[in-house]
């Protein structure tokens, strides 16, 4: 479960986050909707500890992990430009957080190997970013952040860079990672069907502070 | 077809730059012609030259390596972090590029009469020595390395390296598993342009290493030797020589996709 209490932020002297008050209990498939520029996804990094809130605080599982940071919180993140790795290749990529975490090798390529199944990109293993495709890199950027076994994910508009006919591929995906492994997860996005086909949870930001739908 | 005022002024333009390349190709030229392959035998065949140019191509490499030691994390940290005083701090990074090469030898000399000096050289003797000759080198060429590496970590991305936050990483290992292996090519381009500026440097080598033959005599050092008892053939082709190695860290730095 997540818990954000009384959350507030602003940037160049304007309250962007105004006493922002949530919770998202587990396993919950929660959609976030707002208009461009309300902080949504400074949002996301104050959950996951990118961004320092200017009050308040963030609760995972009822453990305050406000002042953890990021690599402690057990956070996956997929930022809208996926953020890949230029010079990892997508092996690389999903093996990250488990070589961080020192599993052992053989360990490791097994882990690697059914994530890249699961996601669709065993083929891909040996590629680099630059030679994927925008639904191919989406994978990896999932894939990587599956492997560190986070509790909850947080995906910033994970969709807005496919195309129409490869949306609810990607969706039925997302919700299957989710049910798989047993996910808490926060996804930004724009669009109302995005929202209705995937959303447990619907939450509105708008004038700095947080609405349930 | 009929010339715009805008064609006239792209003509005007072209024919600047134009004008600007062909005075440096008469310049390289005109040297180039001036040396016969006598004088370039000469000089092959010269110990102190040939000394001259393996201690530059030694004290160029060491240098550029440490300029990029230190290049690194200061261009890292003036990229990623906003902080008071940074305007200044960039612009304090700046000063051996601006300072008029001499003054800096002369720093030097002057910094190593003080007691903290006198500590250091108690442990490395600098002054007059083979490893003066990389100091006075390094403190110029790791000014060119900063700009470079600070360029490459701008154009790079910070999204990946707050992802790998996320993913279990430390600052330190995003930096080093992230940003460092993208950054591979300005790497690459910050070694070549600290060694090349390395090879131009004079002034400072001569006030603080001295110029002795067959010690701490480099390849400008050589051309002025040369010069002073008047062997303007000896001068000219270590000058060419100087200029081919030049062109050739150009070829490798373009290739890495940096600018100079």
């Amino acid at each position: 479960m997540i818990q954000l209490d009384h959350i507030r932020w602003g940037a160049a002297g304007r309250t962007i986050l105004d006493e922002v008050n949530a919770s998202i209990p587990a396993n919950t498939y929660a959609m976030l909707m707002g208009a461009t520029g309300c902080g949504k996804t400074s949002l996301l990094e104050i959950i996951c500890g990118l961004r320092k809130p200017t009050s308040g605080r963030v609760l995972l599982d009822d453990r305050d992990v406000t002042d953890l940071e990021p690599r402690e919180r057990g956070i996956g993140y997929v930022p809208q430009d996926l953020a890949l790795f230029p010079s990892l290749s997508v092996r690389e990529q999903i093996a990250f957080a488990p070589r961080r975490r020192g599993v052992a090798l053989a360990e490791l390529e097994t882990q690697v190997k059914h994530l890249a199944e699961q996601l669709g990109i065993a083929p891909l293993l040996d590629r680099l970013p630059d030679a994927l495709s925008g639904g191919e890199k989406q994978r990896v950027a999932l894939a990587r952040a599956l492997a560190a076994q986070p509790k909850l994910l947080l995906l910033d508009e994970p969709l807005s860079a496919l195309d129409e006919s490869m949306r609810a591929e990607a969706a039925a995906l997302l919700q299957q990672v989710q049910r798989e492994h047993a996910l808490t997860v926060l996804h930004v996005t724009h669009s109302r069907s995005e929202a209705a086909m995937l959303g447990q949870l619907h939450l509105r930001l708008a004038n700095g502070r947080l609405e349930v739908e | 077809m009929t010339l715009n005022r805008s064609h006239l002024c792209w003509l005007a333009l072209a024919l600047i730059t134009a004008g600007y390349l062909v005075f440096w190709f008469l310049l390289l030229g005109a040297t180039a012609t001036y040396s016969t392959p006598d004088s370039w035998l000469k000089v092959l065949h010269s110990a102190e030259i040939r000394h001259a140019t393996w201690l530059s191509i030694v004290t160029c490499t060491f240098a550029a390596g440490f300029a990029l030691l230190i290049a690194i994390p200061i261009g890292y940290l003036m990229s990623r972090r906003e902080f008071r005083g940074k305007t200044w701090l960039d612009a304090a990074l700046d000063i051996p590029i601006i300072l008029p090469p001499l003054v800096v030898g002369l720093c030097l000399l002057i910094f190593f009469q003080t007691r903290i000096g006198k500590a250091v050289e108690e442990i490395i003797p600098f002054t007059y020595q083979v490893s003066g000759v990389v100091l006075a080198q390094f403190v110029v060429a790791a000014a060119f390395a900063i700009r470079t590496m600070r360029g490459t970590f701008d154009h790079l991305s910070a999204r990946p390296e707050d992802v790998a936050l996320t993913l279990g990483c430390t600052r330190f290992q995003a930096l080093w598993h992230v940003a460092l292996p993208a950054a591979r090519r300005g790497m690459v381009a910050a070694f070549c342009i600290a060694w090349a500026r390395s090879l131009g440097e004079f002034g400072p080598i001569l006030v603080f290493a001295g110029a002795t033959r067959m010690k701490t005599e480099v390849l400008p050092t050589t051309v002025w030797l040369e010069l002073s008892v008047g062997n303007l053939d000896a001068a000219v082709v270590v000058s060419l020589f100087m200029v081919l190695l030049a062109v050739l860290v150009l070829v490798v730095v373009r290739t890495t996709g940096e600018k100079v």
